[in-house]
């Protein structure tokens, strides 16, 4: 997102310089301050713009509330149903977190058994694209039922299952970049295949398995929040605008949305934060 | 790959010195090599049979594919001979290996891109359990060594070729070892930068006495290094002369100053050394070379 708009407003600095000519050397490029505060500022007033006119659409345009909830009564419903948006954010952030959590050690750990013995990769193939396909909406209602009603194991191991996949492809890619150099040097100083693991093989996949992680984080939210569509115990977020929903209480369902794409984009920035921490020392070839 | 080894056995063989101390460093006896590829077997090496002394500078000089590599792969237990003798410090090259008995730099510097300078010049070290005061103590010996001790904390990707180089080299060094095999390791470097790190090359190997087997294919190279230039030829991998360096009075190692590249004898040893490499070469490939090359220097 930031790259895209930094490439925007080059492109707007270059188109500056060519049209200016001589003696526009003041306008010739913003300073990387303001350059910086801009790719700040510009993102927020364009979405301040859009809610402005989703709002006069709505309260001066005619278009009733009752089939689009202004972006007022959204944040008044947000205000009133506070205490609910917070504990059923927490309980799906919850369930999307261990799910991540395990469906990451079991993707690491699968990966290098896979990178480990040709033998477990070839087994491992068909069963990694059958869940790579697996449907939420058809495992949720049976593993609901299956640890009952009460219980949010069902929605933990459905999120566990969705990052489960992207991090065993990244993970077992990472673990298959070992250069054929530093193999031999492992060999020749007579390294064990722990240390083998520990000092080559998991550095070199480690911004593969960051990556996998990444990607998961997104999926594991959106599959513990779905999963809630299916039954089990009330109080998450995904069951909340069910409901909300059902009642024709829309601008409530909305909030719950806000809600919604606020945790996807929390676990998201988290593991780009986590990303960019681990790999910041490692080179990314000619940037450093 | 799977090398299960207790750190322990490895420092109780790593000084177990006493034993094997007469034996030479490398001994070949009708070495074979042979490799399947798609299109048949290829015969990298064929009857190689060659004595390395201990403290002694060979270096192995060939065209490409003379199997000159592969010959220092099999010595460093990379790969495994298809047939014949083969002996590091009177062990099985396995052994030697698992003894941590040499040292060994490629072509590549082959540096790890996560660790600083100076955790690249560790990690040996620190692979073999020596206790972290004793690694630092040695670290910052070798990086004092090739010169880059102001450059311990920085990373590989930070340093020139030659710098990267440099720390590779102080890495194949971090344990003594009593063998070093080296393979191109200036192959990628500058020329100036090349001679400056031949020099310190000879000054490193008089000042450890450690063996050395060097993969080279440049003749001032090899001259300027060696005590003894091995001359090997392609298609079988073959060595077709043995050429002793007789250097006057620069035949120490430590008298290996750039004064001996002006030096008649070092031009006299170059003469020969190509000499023995396209007669070599020649012999082998019979009329096809002949015709090919014209009227050879012979």
């Amino acid at each position: 997102m930031s790259r895209a708009s930094m490439s925007t407003s080059t492109a707007a600095n270059s188109i500056v310089t060519s049209g200016g000519g001589t003696g526009t050397s003041r306008k010739q490029a913003w300073s990387p301050r303001t350059e910086s505060t801009l790719r700040i500022v510009a993102p927020i007033a364009l979405g301040l713009i859009v809610l402005g006119v989703w709002q006069l659409l709505v309260t001066v345009g005619g278009v009733s509330d009752y089939l689009l909830p202004s972006p007022t009564s959204i944040v008044g419903e947000l205000v009133e149903f506070w205490p609910s948006v917070v504990s059923a954010t927490m309980l799906t952030g919850t369930n999307a977190l261990l799910g991540l959590l395990v469906g990451s050690l079991i993707g690491i750990v699968f990966a290098a058994i896979a990178a480990r013995w040709r033998i477990a990769d070839q087994m491992s193939a068909p069963i990694v694209a059958a869940l790579a396909v697996v449907p939420i909406v058809a495992l949720a209602p049976v593993l609901n039922s299956m640890f009952g009603a009460d219980s949010q194991f069902g929605r933990q191991a459905i999120a566990a299952i969705a990052s489960f996949v992207p991090i065993f492809i990244n993970t077992l890619r990472g673990f298959r970049q070992t250069q054929p150099v530093h193999r031999d040097l492992m060999k020749a100083y007579a390294a064990n295949s722990g240390q083998m693991l520990r000092s080559l093989t998991l550095p070199t996949a480690r911004p593969f398995i960051l990556t996998g992680i990444r990607i998961a984080s997104s999926l594991a939210v959106i599959s513990a929040l779905v999963a809630e569509y299916f039954g089990g115990p009330r109080g998450g977020l995904g069951s909340l605008i069910a409901t909300s929903a059902a009642s024709s209480a829309y601008a409530r369902a909305w909030a719950y949305v806000g809600a919604s794409i606020a945790l996807g984009l929390l676990f998201y920035l988290a593991t780009l934060a986590l990303e960019r921490l681990v790999l910041r020392r490692v080179p990314t070839g000619g940037s450093r | 790959m799977s090398d299960h080894i207790p750190n322990s056995a490895i420092q109780n063989n790593q000084r177990d010195t006493l034993a094997s101390v007469d034996a030479a460093a490398v001994e070949v006896r009708g070495l074979d090599k042979h490799f399947e590829t798609a299109s048949g077997i290829v015969n990298a090496l064929e009857g190689i049979t060659l004595t390395v002394a201990a403290d002694e500078f060979v270096s192995l000089i060939g065209p490409s594919g003379c199997g000159k590599s592969t010959l220092m792969r099999l010595i460093a237990d990379l790969d495994t001979p298809s047939a014949g003798e083969l002996t590091v410090f009177g062990k099985t090259a396995t052994q030697a290996r698992l003894d941590q008995d040499y040292g060994i730099a490629f072509q590549q510097a082959g540096l790890l891109p996560w660790r600083t300078v100076a955790a690249n010049v560790a990690l040996p070290l620190e692979l073999h359990g020596v206790a972290s005061a004793a690694r630092r103590t040695r670290v910052a010996d070798l990086l004092h060594m090739v010169g880059l001790t102001e450059f311990a904390d920085r990373y590989p990707d930070q340093l020139s070729g030659g710098m990267q180089q440099r720390v590779a080299i102080a890495r194949s060094l971090a344990e003594q070892p009593r063998l070093l095999l080296m393979d191109e390791p200036f192959g990628a470097l500058d020329e100036m930068t090349r001679e400056k790190m031949q020099t310190d090359l000879v000054r490193i190997a008089a000042d450890t006495g450690a063996a050395v087997v060097f993969v080279t294919h440049s003749i001032p190279e090899a001259v300027f290094l060696s005590d003894r230039v091995v001359v090997m030829s392609p298609r079988p991998g073959q060595i077709s002369d043995i050429v002793p360096m007789r250097l006057g009075a620069a035949a120490g190692r430590e008298d290996r100053t750039d004064d001996l590249r002006e030096d008649g004898a070092f031009f006299e040893m170059v003469t020969e050394v190509r000499e023995a490499l396209h007669g070599g070469a020649a012999d082998q490939l019979g009329l096809e070379a002949r015709s090919a090359r014209g009227v050879d220097s012979r």
